[in-house]
Order: C-alpha cells, then structure tokens, then sequence
C-alpha cells in the first residue's frame, strides 16, 4: 500500500470488539474439555522445571520442548488460521511464525543444549511467575472486564497466553537458543497489544507489559553473557 | 425557530443547486431520497450500505444472520447500494451469504472495490470478489485507495466497454491523497468517487466536491460517523430544536441529512450492525434536508461538543 505514512493504526482494525472476543467463545466451545488438558500441560512443564532430575538433566528441556511445540502449531491451526485470520488478513502473515517457532522449540528441546533449564534464579523465578499467571490467570480475564466466561483465552488454544506462558518459561531457560526462541512469542505480544489498544481494550497492557518485562530481563540475562566473551 | 422557507434554501445554497444536472436536485419528499448517477442519468436512493467492520464476522453464523437482517431491513426500506471491498476481510462473503439468502433482490446495486499494487492480480480478484458476492457483474467497482490506480483503472474501463461491469471509480478515506484524487478526477472518465465526508471533516468541500459536480461524477461519502466514534461522541447529547424541525429524531440523522444536503453528495453509505439503525438512516434520506445555513449551524454545533 502507498504512503502508508498516512494510516493509522486503526486504519487496520478491521473487526469489532464482539466480532473479536466471540473467536474465543466458539473456540472454546469446540474445543472443550481440550482447555482442561491444555493447561494441565502447561502446569506440567512448570513442575518439571521446578523439580528437575539430576538423572535426567535433559528431561525438562524435552517436555518444554514437545508441549510447546504442540500448542504453538495447534494454535496457529486451530485459532489463527481457522478463526482469526477470515476477519483478519495480516494474521495470515502469523500463521508461518507460529509454525517455525513450534519447529524451534521442538528442535531445542530435541537437541542436546538447546534449552537447559536448572534451579531459577531471580530472572527465572519472574519468568515462572508470569507462565503461572498465564497458564491460571489469563483465562480469568473476562471475571474483571466484563466479558462472558465463554470468550476466555486459555493456553494452548489462544495465542496470547501461549505467547506469554512460553515467553515466561523461556526465561528461566539457558542455553544458545533462547536469542532464537524469544523473538516471535514477543513479537505476537507486541502485535495483539498493539490490537486491543486500537479496540479500545484495557487488556491490551497484559501482553505490552508481559512482552516488555521479559524483552528487559531477557537482556540482562543474554548480555553480561555475550559481554563476557 | 427555522421556518419552512428557510429550510427549503438560502440564495447561495439554491445556486449550487441549479448548477448541478436536472434530475440531480434534491427530492424533499421522496423516502428514500433518490439521486442521480449523472453519467447514466439511473436514479439511485441516496442512502447505502457500508460493510467496513461491520460485515466482518468471519463464519459466526450468529453474525452472519445479523448481517442477513440488515441487508433484509435495509431492501425493505428501499436500498440499494451495498458497498464492500477485498480488504475488508470476510465482509465480502457475508454479503454474499446474505443476498443469498434474500434470494438475490433485483434491486442491489453493488459497489465493489480492487485492491492491490499488483496490476496482474486485479482482473483474477475482481473475479474472487464477483464469486463471493454470487453476482453476475458488479454495477460498480472502484479502485480502492488509488492503490495502482494507473493499472486498474484501465483495467476497469476495459471491463465497461465489455459490458463486465457498469460503472467505474476510485475512492480514498479520511482525507489521504485528495492532490492526487483530484488529478485523477481531472483526467479520467470516471462515473464514481467516494470519499470521507461528515460534518468535522469538511476538505471535500473547497476542491472535489464541486470538482465532482463539475464533471458530472457521483459521490459516495464513506465515514460518515467516522466508524462510529463521532455518534458515540454525541450520544447523550440532547438534540437541538431545529433538529425536529427537519424530522430527524438522532444525531445520525442530523449527520446525514448534512451530508446528503451538500449538492454533489450522490450515495452515503453508513455502516452497522442493527436492523434499527438501517431503517433510521434511510429514514433520514426523507423529508427536509438542510440549507446551506443551516449545515453551518450543523457542523459548528456538532464541533463544539
């Protein structure tokens, strides 16, 4: 499009509010009870890097690496291309990403040092603050806003508390992947914030705020490491 | 207190009425209000239908069925335009879910839009559109934001002189690229502009309004509650006596009689989701419009609250 210097941000917005949120009541309602062992699996991730093996180092690493992978393509498949992208062309451009960053965290996850996760401490700790909150909290959302439980995000089948939940972990994750991993979930934080800021949404500082912290923690874990070099 | 007389014309406002076609005038009386398409002479009522936003629910069969009400609500009211395009994501196919389920009413007009910077691509989209839509050729399509409008347009001029489609047009929003707009107006055989045009955004009016009236090219206002947010600002606000002196019962209808008041306005094409909102629009392509004064009164009231 020419002079895209004269559009605004809500030049883009293409749908209404309810338009929106009913996404996730249908796919809610399709889906369910699949939010029941969606979450379970997030939690399931969260425990295994709690309590990690000393036997099996690797353990927590592979089950990140699979559950996330699987949610990550489920997402891109069953909301994103299935229900959002018909009232919205550009997350057709989404699509691909989600799909890569599954491939991406399924590769560090199968490949020996690709995301090492040990005891978390105070960066990892936040990290696995924000996932828990993602995983229990962001489905609760419409309780305060007002909106019917129906259109509840649940991680796994929405991609903002997908995105949030994955960054969070990746947090207290070490290992040379996580410059790689990180960059797509905060990239759909910053573009769904940057949507329900144009609806008018209050909600839009959740993903803005959760991308913005881990973005900040995420350089003082990587920098004094590349500055030791 | 406005008089009757006063409503029906000041001197300058009855001169820029007489400078336009005939059978351009404004029908004070007629529900819906009827204009002309100046390059055909068809009369068409001045009140349409917008999709932005609006028609885009994706495969919400709730929605759908919504969309299928107004698109009902708004043939009985005698409509006739219905205006979309292939950025507004699936508004095109709910349209034509809708006519579909209206059995396809004689009286649509549809106005379709191209839109994309690929010159090639255009034919093979119009086509998609025309299957989304189940129609046989579009009475109108506009190359969309001037987005390779050089290509298009010939595009598009072919396809009239094959008999594809009957009208041809370009369209911007919000005030973008009016120098360009107004060269392509100067030099092109259009039948159609659209543009935005509402009591607060008023640039049509010094160049391509008259411009348009000059060359004989209809206008579609687009925007004309600013996608809402320009009723939401009034709503609440209690509605001048004059008001009801032009039988307009809420600030839409206020709006739009403004707009259609304005001598080269053709078709105003609001946009929404309520079969009640449909009908109170249409409703205010009826009874008395505006003078010239009186329009002023209009938009200097609405712009200080």
């Amino acid at each position: 499009m020419s002079e895209w210097w004269t559009y605004r941000l809500d030049d883009f917005l293409l749908f209404s509010p309810r338009t929106y949120w009913r996404l996730f009541a249908a796919q809610n309602t399709a889906l369910w009870p699949l939010q029941l062992a969606t979450t379970a699996a997030g939690l399931a991730v969260v425990l295994a890097i709690l309590r990690p093996s000393r036997r099996a180092a690797l353990w927590p690493g592979l089950v990140f690496g699979l559950v996330m992978a699987a949610v990550w393509a489920f997402t891109a498949w069953s909301f994103l291309l299935q229900r959002y992208a018909p009232i919205n062309w550009a997350v057709a451009y989404a699509v691909p990403a989600f799909f890569l960053e599954a491939g991406l965290l399924l590769l560090a996850g199968l490949v020996s040092g690709g995301t090492v996760f040990r005891r978390a401490d105070a960066v990892g700790g936040a990290g696995l603050a924000l996932a828990v909150a993602g995983l229990l909290l962001y489905p609760a959302l419409p309780l305060v806003s007002g909106r019917p439980l129906a259109s509840a995000e649940v991680f796994g089948l929405a991609p903002d508390p997908t995105a949030i939940v994955t960054a969070g972990l990746l947090l207290v994750a070490r290992g040379r992947w996580l410059a790689v991993l990180l960059p797509i979930p905060l990239l759909w934080c910053l573009l769904s914030g940057l949507t329900l800021l144009t609806m008018g949404d209050g909600q839009a500082w959740l993903p803005l705020a959760s991308a913005a912290l881990v973005a900040a923690l995420a350089v003082t874990r990587l920098v004094p490491r590349t500055a030791g070099r | 207190m406005i008089t009757r007389r006063r409503l029906m014309g000041t001197a300058a406002f009855a001169a820029a009425m007489a400078a336009l076609p005939p059978a351009r005038g404004l029908a004070q009386t007629a529900t819906p209000l009827t204009r002309t398409i100046p390059s055909s002479g068809e009369p068409i009522p001045a009140v349409g239908l917008g999709t932005w936003i609006t028609f885009n629910v994706g495969d919400d069969p709730e929605l759908r069925a919504e969309c299928a009400d107004v698109m009902a609500a708004f043939f009985a009211a005698g409509g006739r335009m219905i205006d979309s395009s292939p950025m507004y994501g699936s508004s095109q196919a709910v349209v034509g879910q809708g006519l579909e389920r209206l059995g396809r009413p004689d009286a649509l007009f549809s106005a379709e839009k191209v839109w994309t910077s690929s010159a090639a691509d255009g034919p093979a989209q119009i086509e998609q559109t025309r299957r989304r839509w189940g129609v046989e050729r579009f009475d109108l399509v506009q190359v969309h934001n001037l987005l390779g409008w050089e290509a298009h347009l010939a595009t598009l001029l072919e396809m009239k002189a094959q008999g594809q489609l009957r009208y041809v047009g370009i369209t911007t929003s919000e005030g973008r690229r009016h120098d360009l707009f107004e060269e392509v107006m100067r030099r092109q055989p259009l039948d159609f502009v659209q543009l935005s045009y509402n009591p607060l955004d008023r640039e049509a009016e010094r160049r391509l309004l008259p411009l348009a009236a000059e060359r004989g090219i209809a206008v579609i206002v687009n925007r004309p509650f600013r996608q809402g947010a320009l009723t939401r600002r009034l709503d609440g606000a209690p509605l001048p006596g004059w008001a009801g002196e032009l039988g307009a019962t809420s600030w839409a209808q206020v709006i739009l009689k403004f707009i259609l008041a304005h001598p080269a306005v053709t078709v105003a094409i609001p946009a929404t989701t309520r079969v009640d909102h449909v009908r109170e629009n249409l409703a205010a392509a009826g009874g008395v419009l505006p003078d010239a004064a009186l329009r002023e009164r209009i938009a200097a009231h609405i712009g200080a609250l």
